[in-house]
Parts: structure tokens; C-alpha cells; sequence
């Protein structure tokens, strides 16, 4: 009886993730935006959409995300209503809200699930960057903090992936709010001994880097990735000069003290169980 | 009371350069100010002021974003535009706070967070978020003040509060108006319509949730006559620090989760209208 719901689940997040690789605009394309070198769909969806030649990280699904990472039927999701919020009743929102779920097959930029990593069961959230840049809406505020508080409540570690351009203007000040919501909610884990992976990808800026993303018990990031709190285009604006080579990517934001380690996509499983292996009981002394 | 001011006629009057600052405030409100500096990690930024002082004789921590009044002082505090050492000296000033158990009153008047090169380099995020979730579970009773203008994660770094008061020509919003209008429609010279459509005036926040008092300005803004603003600022501290000194600190903290928590709460998907 398990098995068949189990096989289910697996059928149906193969499903989503198909669609996930189908409508993500980047991975389509052949020639990576990095290097240029061109590689068949088939070559980089068998490289989990890395650039065989470079190593560039193209952005990936969140369905995808979960597929390549969870062991086959684990993955069950949480909470995923397809409201429209439109607090500030801003002008357009309504719509852009609409045609986002329509070309993602979405309901907002992140999916919570639950599921396991070689056997260790965990609360994992993975922002889409498809959907309006990942930006942070109330609806993700909400489901980031049912994620945390779902962790600290069933005893289970949490893994979230960021991925974001930062807050959601057409949400205002109730956007911003959600950076103080997100990051209580993680003290709260945080007292009960929870443990909180942070898994920061291209790219994670604003309210997100200035929130949950940056106070995990353990930041990994995937190479590459850019980093920070302010974009580089603010920045170069408020400096007047340009930005000095990788500043704010994967490997400066370690050189400065804010990862623990660069993980490529090829390697995150299995670094991932290892992290979750070595927070379980053990030992004999 | 006067005519209410439009939004943008609001931002104008909170970003005035004679409106009251926060060495104005510490000196109208408070007694035997004390200035702490430096983040013991690595520096000190003047565009955050802080320090141990009295409030009608009991000894709180007072801290806030410092914009400076002349061009010098502007320059030493960065216009109001903290840098990591700020928000962490803002912290070491809180977790001393909560030590000696005293109440905490942070003044928040910032154009936002500095976006500089060394800024990112030192966490400009981290130190954020850090101050975001650390202020959460403070146990000791937090009055935030918007003042002036508040944008941005870096005015939310000290707003994580019990009580978030908001002067009546004050802004808060996530973003500057300019930043805002450059980022939806490419043009920062929109603001004026940004303004509108933000909600970021004291009303409009009130109605959302976001602060939970407003302190009423002398008509035209507190510039005027500051004065009037600093004996109706006086008044709500105390009756918000009354009402704040009898819960334990395990009550404040959960409560101030619960304020914070049920922000932007996603109604029930048909029961809104639309």
C-alpha cells in the first residue's frame, strides 16, 4: 500500500520537474551564457544542467531541484493553494501573478515539501527563480515560515535553496515584512535545536540574502552563484566605477567568510546526506 | 490639526533637513546619554548612534540610524546609510541591553542600507538578517520609532519591535520611492506616482499592520515647531514602556513572533474579492 503511494509521488514530481525543464528559458537554449559552448538538451540535461565545457550552473526548477535531489517517492509537498494576493491593490499584479502561474505551472516562487536525502528525512523550501524572480511575496514569506515552523514542530532538519532577485514591489512594506517573519521564525527553530541548511544559488539578493538565506547553521552555495544583498548594478551606480571581477559570485562571498563550502550541483546530494548523516546520534563515546 | 499631507508632499517633509534627527530626540527626551561605539569585530560607523541614557529616570538603551545636519556630518555618518558595523554595533548594543535588562528604543531615519563595495564585502546582508532574527527573541521590552524616512531592510534592522510607532509624516516602505519607480517602470523620475501606489504613510501602515501608533506633528511637520513633536513622542513612550514593563520576557518574545508572524497573512483563496 506505501509502495503504491509512494511510486505515485515519484511519478507525479517526475511530472512537474519534466515540466520544470520544458518551460525554463535558459536551459533551453544550447549555447551557454557563460562560455558560449553549444550542447545538445540531451548532454546538458544528463550534466543536470551544468555546462559540460565551463561548469556554468544554469538556474533549474524548483520541481527539478527536488527531483534530482530526494530519494525516489519521499517527496511530499506542502501547502501549495494557488491564491492571488494583492494587498497594496497595485496596479497590473493581479495579471502578472496570473500569467507567472500560467508559464510556470506555479503557484507562487517556492515549494515546500517534505521528502528524504539517502534515507534522512528533512523540510526542504526551493525558491523558482522562473517565477517573478523569485522575489519575496507575502505567499512566500508564508510558505518559507510554514517550512521553518514545520521543521522546528516535527523535529526535522531544514534545507532551503535560495534563489531570488529580492522583495516583491507590487507588495510593498508587506513584503519587507516578511524578512522579520522569516528570520523569527528561524530563532525559534534555532532555540529548539534545529538544524538549517542554507543552499544559496544564482542568483540570491536582497531582502532573501538579508533574511533566511544568510543565518543557516551551515551555507553552502552552488559555484558561480551571485550573492548580495545590494544588485551589482545599484552598486556600481552608487560607487560610479565598475565592479572588479567575481565580486559578490559563490567564491568571494567564501573568500570573505559568509559560505562554508561551494558545492557543484553534481555533488549537493550527497554533501547534503553527509551534513544530515553527521547531525544524527552516533558514536559510542 | 492642519490638512493631511499627500504622500509625496510627506516624503518631502520627512526627508527635510531641519526635521528633528536623532541627537535631537536623545537630547529633548532622554537624561545622562552616554555614546557607545564600535562593533568589536572590526569598526565603527557613525551613521549609527546608540548609547545607555535615562527615560523619566529608568535606564534604557537608545540607539538609531544618524543622517548628520551639515555636509560634514553628513559625510561622517554616510547620509544615513549604515554599513554592517552599524547594524552590528546596533546588536552588541541590544544583547548588552537585554544583559542589564534594559528596555531598548531604536530611531530609525535611514535612505537604506549603504549598497558600497565594502558594505558587500563585510555581509551587508548577513548583518541584516542577523539583526532581524536576534532582535525576535530579544526578552527585554523593544520600541521602534520611525522618525523621518524609513527604506528598506536597513531601517527593518532596527524595527523588529513590540511596539512600532511612526511620527505622522513619517515613510516607511521597502523601498525609496526613486529606487521603487526605477525598478518597476525604469524611471526614477516617477516617484511622485510611486508615492501614491507604496502605501508607505503612517495611515496606510496602520491600516495594514505594519506600526501600531501614530504620534501626531505640529501642522506642517515637526520641523516647525519640534517642540510639539517631542511632547507627543514623550507621551507614547511612556504609556508604550508602561504597558510593556509587566509581561516576562518569554511573554514579549511571544508575542512579538505572533505580531510579526501573522504580517501579509494570505486570506483564504475566494474569500478574497476580485
Amino acid at each position: 500500500m506505501n509502495d503504491i503511494f509512494a511510486r505515485r509521488r515519484q511519478k507525479l514530481l517526475a511530472m512537474k520537474a519534466f515540466r520544470d525543464r520544458q518551460t525554463h528559458p535558459d536551459a533551453l537554449g544550447e549555447a551557454c551564457p557563460h562560455c558560449g559552448a553549444s550542447s545538445s538538451r540531451k548532454a546538458l540535461s544528463a550534466a543536470l544542467y551544468v555546462c559540460p565545457r565551463c561548469g556554468h550552473h544554469f538556474p533549474i526548477g524548483a520541481y527539478y531541484r527536488l527531483s534530482i535531489l530526494l530519494d525516489p517517492g519521499s517527496f511530499r509537498e506542502l501547502g501549495n493553494r494557488s491564491a492571488v494576493f494583492d494587498p497594496l491593490q497595485f496596479p497590473g499584479y493581479r495579471k502578472k501573478l496570473e500569467t507567472a502561474q500560467r508559464m510556470t505551472g506555479l503557484s507562487e516562487a517556492v515549494v515546500i515539501a517534505t521528502g528524504s536525502i539517502d534515507g534522512h528525512k528533512a523540510v526542504l523550501g526551493v525558491l523558482d527563480n522562473r517565477f517573478l524572480m523569485g522575489s519575496m511575496s507575502a505567499e512566500v514569506g508564508e510558505r518559507v515560515t510554514t517550512a521553518i515552523e514545520t521543521a522546528a514542530r516535527q523535529k526535522l532538519p531544514l534545507i532551503l535553496f535560495s534563489a531570488s532577485g529580492g522583495a516583491r514591489m507590487q507588495e510593498g512594506i508587506l513584503s519587507l515584512m516578511q524578512m522579520a517573519k522569516t528570520s523569527a521564525a528561524l530563532a525559534r527553530l534555532d532555540e529548539k535545536g534545529g538544524l538549517y541548511i542554507s543552499v544559496l544559488t544564482d542568483p540570491t539578493t536582497g531582502g532573501v540574502t538579508a533574511s533566511f538565506a544568510s543565518l543557516g547553521d551551515i551555507i553552502l552555495a552552488e559555484p558561480g552563484a551571485l550573492i548580495g544583498f545590494a544588485g551589482p548594478r545599484v552598486i556600481q551606480q552608487t560607487i560610479g566605477q565598475s565592479l572588479p571581477e567575481g565580486f559578490q559570485r559563490a567564491e568571494f562571498q567564501m573568500e570573505h567568510g559568509f559560505v562554508d563550502a561551494i558545492v557543484p550541483r553534481d555533488r549537493l546530494r550527497a554533501t547534503l546526506a553527509q551534513l544530515l548523516e553527521l547531525h544524527s546520534k552516533g558514536g559510542r563515546i | 490639526m492642519s490638512e493631511p499631507l499627500s504622500p509625496s508632499e510627506r516624503v518631502a517633509v520627512a526627508r527635510n533637513p531641519g526635521r528633528p534627527n536623532i541627537p535631537d530626540f536623545i537630547s529633548a527626551l532622554f537624561t545622562d546619554f552616554f555614546e557607545q561605539r564600535g562593533d568589536r569585530l572590526c569598526g565603527e560607523d557613525a551613521g549609527i548612534l546608540g548609547g545607555i541614557a535615562r527615560f523619566h529616570g529608568r535606564p534604557v538603551t537608545v540607539l538609531g540610524t544618524r543622517k548628520g545636519k551639515t555636509l560634514e556630518e553628513n559625510l561622517a555618518c554616510n547620509f544615513g546609510m549604515p554599513s554592517p558595523e552599524g547594524y552590528r554595533k546596533a546588536l552588541r548594543l541590544m544583547r548588552q541591553a537585554e544583559k542589564f535588562r534594559r528596555p531598548v528604543l531604536t530611531f530609525i531615519d535611514t535612505p537604506g542600507a549603504y549598497p558600497g563595495l565594502e558594505a558587500e564585502a563585510r555581509g551587508q546582508g548577513e548583518a541584516i538578517a542577523r539583526n532581524l532574527l536576534e532582535m525576535s527573541r530579544l526578552t527585554v521590552p523593544v520600541v521602534a520609532i520611525v522618525t523621518g524616512e524609513g527604506n528598506s531592510g536597513g531601517a527593518l534592522a532596527l524595527g523588529v519591535a513590540d511596539r512600532v510607532l511612526m511620527l505622522e509624516n513619517a515613510v516607511y516602505s521597502i523601498l525609496s520611492p526613486e529606487g521603487f519607480a526605477s525598478i518597476l517602470w525604469k524611471d526614477a523620475g516617477r516617484s511622485a506616482e510611486a508615492c501614491g501606489l507604496m502605501k508607505l504613510t503612517a495611515p496606510d501602515l496602520k491600516r495594514l499592520g505594519v506600526i501600531d501608533e501614530i504620534v501626531p506633528e505640529p501642522a506642517g511637520g515637526a520641523h516647525l515647531a519640534p517642540e510639539i513633536a517631542f511632547a507627543q513622542l514623550d507621551q507614547a513612550l511612556v504609556r508604550c514602556l508602561t504597558q510593556l514593563s509587566k509581561p516576562s520576557g518569554a511573554a514579549l518574545t511571544a508575542a512579538r513572533y505572533q505580531k510579526f508572524r501573522q504580517m501579509g497573512t494570505v486570506p483564504i483563496p475566494g474569500k478574497e474579492e476580485p
